[in-house]
């Protein structure tokens, strides 16, 4: 269309220059707006996923190029228990801490979707866990995890008289699996609450009422009005919390470092473990690459699972 | 639980005060316990790195003369030795320098791709989106040692440039998709005008869309902002040296030493670190709300 406008413009009015020119040029432009956000993408995210698939089936080392080996690195993970360990408590991770977001997160987003006073303020204080960085807030759980000082044992032991010991919350492999998994849930609250929030607000009040005038019990409208509204939204976050939940890094290695005894690795801090700090790179980049299966189909499955009626709520998205 | 969710929702829903069964203290039952409950239980983490903060070391470590929950006589000790001893100031100009950096980098380009996208409209352009779309859902854990190779390989390991290039990566799908989000909502009459008066598409872009997008950039600004500053991985697996590691690595690999940790120390280095995203949060809170369920909904 600029092109056309162009002759009729009148070159007597204002001569543009050859610069202005090219930039009215459509497919010029295109080009110029597309390639700093395509340019970025390819070389540092499109280029590396390939080259850790290359490198997956390489022995490559930190200061040494690699050579290709195969399926050699597969191998050894397939017969490496610490590997399987690393599934293992990546696949349980995931679906506890899952189960436990989505099971608080909505409980709450039904909670706060109700009228009271001072509502804005207390739904900008139910994010914080999710801005603050994980890390720093992971720190502040190792410290009330700690064997010694830890405030939930102290609570339990001095002031309700429950446990007559300290808990060792990282000491052993299961409580520190679950102690990590309780950490992970409390930052995952917020962002599945506030975005099932935000589905919630979009359900009209007049399906309720039409509900409740058909003398519709309060579950009968959770489960025939509220839930099937939510699964468009719901298969959405769902997807995200559980890619960025199977992949996890941060916590694991702030709190534990995969111990006590390798209990507690998951994939991505094998992968840092073997690939960065042992210098591994070809063994680090299999782990890595090995997370892809399990993340094609949970996303897969959570997305078709439970996206079948994604144009039930008639919003013209996307 | 469940049962006792949707109860909850109704209350709201409907006008609560036509209900019968819907009395006070079934409210307070339903709605307010489990409501103070949960912000007790997000909320203390933080009440407890602030507290332990402020907390000279005889406090700390004594929980039978001093209640845990008090402080009797704070200090300023540990975060006088977080300031004064270690090179906290440095990394938290490192962390600010790559977390602006990126931001404006991945502002930069997410606005051009989104108008390229959304306004320019060519064959594909849907595709392109959708790709872009999915880089999104590439995870860093996968990426970081491939990019480790990279980094080394342009000579930028160690530098923050390094992350301020890499961050992107992240950034750019999210603000992609905000913006094409909020692109979409002005009008397009209103850059057919502008043609119509013979202005260019950059002349558009500039004096039309941009300022009527501001709230998106905003959006987007302060989420790749808040993302870049609380970014871990890549910064802990491409930067070696002290001085360059930024503020969430540096706690973990430099402040915690030997068998004692100093938990004075670290949780006031943690609550500084926490203090520029939450300070910068509470300023925009709707921003971040409408971005975070935007984002989602798109």
């Amino acid at each position: 269309m600029s092109v056309t406008t162009l002759p009729s413009r009148g070159v007597a009015l204002r001569q543009p220059g050859w610069v202005a020119r090219l930039f009215d040029y459509k497919p010029f432009l295109i080009v110029m707006c597309l390639t700093p956000a395509i340019g970025l993408l390819t070389v540092f995210l499109t280029y590396p996923l390939g080259l850790g698939v290359w490198l997956a089936f390489t022995d490559t080392t930190i200061g040494q190029r690699g050579i290709y080996i195969g399926l050699e690195n597969f191998q050894y993970l397939w017969t490496d228990p610490l590997w399987w360990g690393a599934v293992f408590y990546s696949v349980f991770y995931t679906g506890i801490a899952t189960i436990g977001k989505f099971a608080l997160g909505f409980w709450l987003a039904l909670l706060l979707n109700n009228h009271f006073p001072l509502k804005s303020l207390l739904r900008a204080i139910v994010l914080l866990p999710w801005i603050v960085p994980t890390v720093l807030s992971a720190l502040a759980f190792w410290w009330i995890y700690d064997p010694q000082f830890s405030i939930i044992s102290y609570l339990l032991v001095d002031v309700l008289h429950i446990r007559t010991t300290n808990i060792d919350f990282l000491g052993n492999p299961w409580s520190a699996r679950f102690s990590l998994i309780a950490a992970n849930i409390w930052r995952g609250i917020p962002f599945v609450a506030i975005s099932l929030l935000a589905g919630l607000q979009t359900i009209s009040p007049s399906l309720y009422e039409a509900a409740m005038l058909d003398g519709a019990s309060a579950w009968q409208r959770f489960r025939y009005i509220t839930f099937p509204m939510m699964m468009p939204i719901l298969a959405i976050v769902m997807t995200f919390s559980i890619i960025f939940t199977f992949t996890d890094f941060q916590l694991v290695y702030a709190i534990t470092r995969g111990g006590p005894v390798n209990s507690t690795h998951l994939l991505a801090t094998l992968a840092f473990q073997r690939g960065i700090a042992g210098g591994e790179l070809g063994e680090g980049a299999a782990i890595a690459v090995s997370m892809v299966p399990f993340l094609v189909f949970a996303t897969l499955f959570s997305y078709f699972g439970l996206a079948r009626r994604k144009w039930q709520q008639g919003e013209a998205n996307d | 639980m469940t049962d006792a969710a949707a109860q909850s929702t109704n209350v709201g829903s409907a006008t609560p005060d036509t209900m019968a069964w819907d009395s006070r203290a079934r409210r307070v039952m339903m709605i307010y316990l489990p409501l103070s409950c949960f912000v007790l239980i997000l909320l203390f983490p933080f009440y407890w790195m602030a507290i332990t903060s402020f907390k000279p070391n005889a406090e700390l470590l004594n929980y039978r003369e001093h209640n845990p929950f008090w402080i009797s006589s704070p200090t300023l000790a540990h975060i006088k030795h977080l300031l004064f001893n270690t090179a906290y100031p440095t990394w938290l100009k490192t962390t600010m320098f790559v977390a602006i950096g990126s931001t404006f980098l991945s502002l930069f380009a997410s606005t051009l791709a989104a108008y390229a996208i959304e306004r320019l409209r060519f064959r594909g352009s849907p595709y392109v989106g959708l790709g872009i779309y999915l880089a999104y859902l590439v995870p860093p854990s996968i990426l970081f040692i491939p990019l480790a190779t990279v980094i080394v390989q342009f000579g930028l390991f160690d530098s923050p440039m390094a992350l301020i290039l890499v961050y992107p990566t992240f950034l750019v799908p999210f603000c992609t998709w905000l913006l094409i989000g909020y692109f979409k909502s002005i009008p397009y009459e209103l850059e057919e005008c502008a043609l119509v008066d013979g202005a260019t598409r950059l002349q558009i872009l500039r004096r039309i869309t941009l300022p009527l997008a501001v709230p998106g950039l905003i959006s987007a600004g302060i989420f790749s902002f808040t993302l870049s500053w609380n970014e871990f991985i890549y910064a802990l697996a491409f930067i070696q040296s002290g001085a360059n590691k930024t503020v969430p690595v540096a706690i973990l690999t430099e402040l915690v030493t030997g068998d004692v940790y100093q938990w004075g120390a670290l949780m006031a280095g943690s609550l500084l670190g926490s203090l520029p995203v939450a300070l910068f949060y509470s300023l925009f809170v709707d921003y971040y709300v409408s971005s975070l369920t935007g984002a989602v909904k798109e």
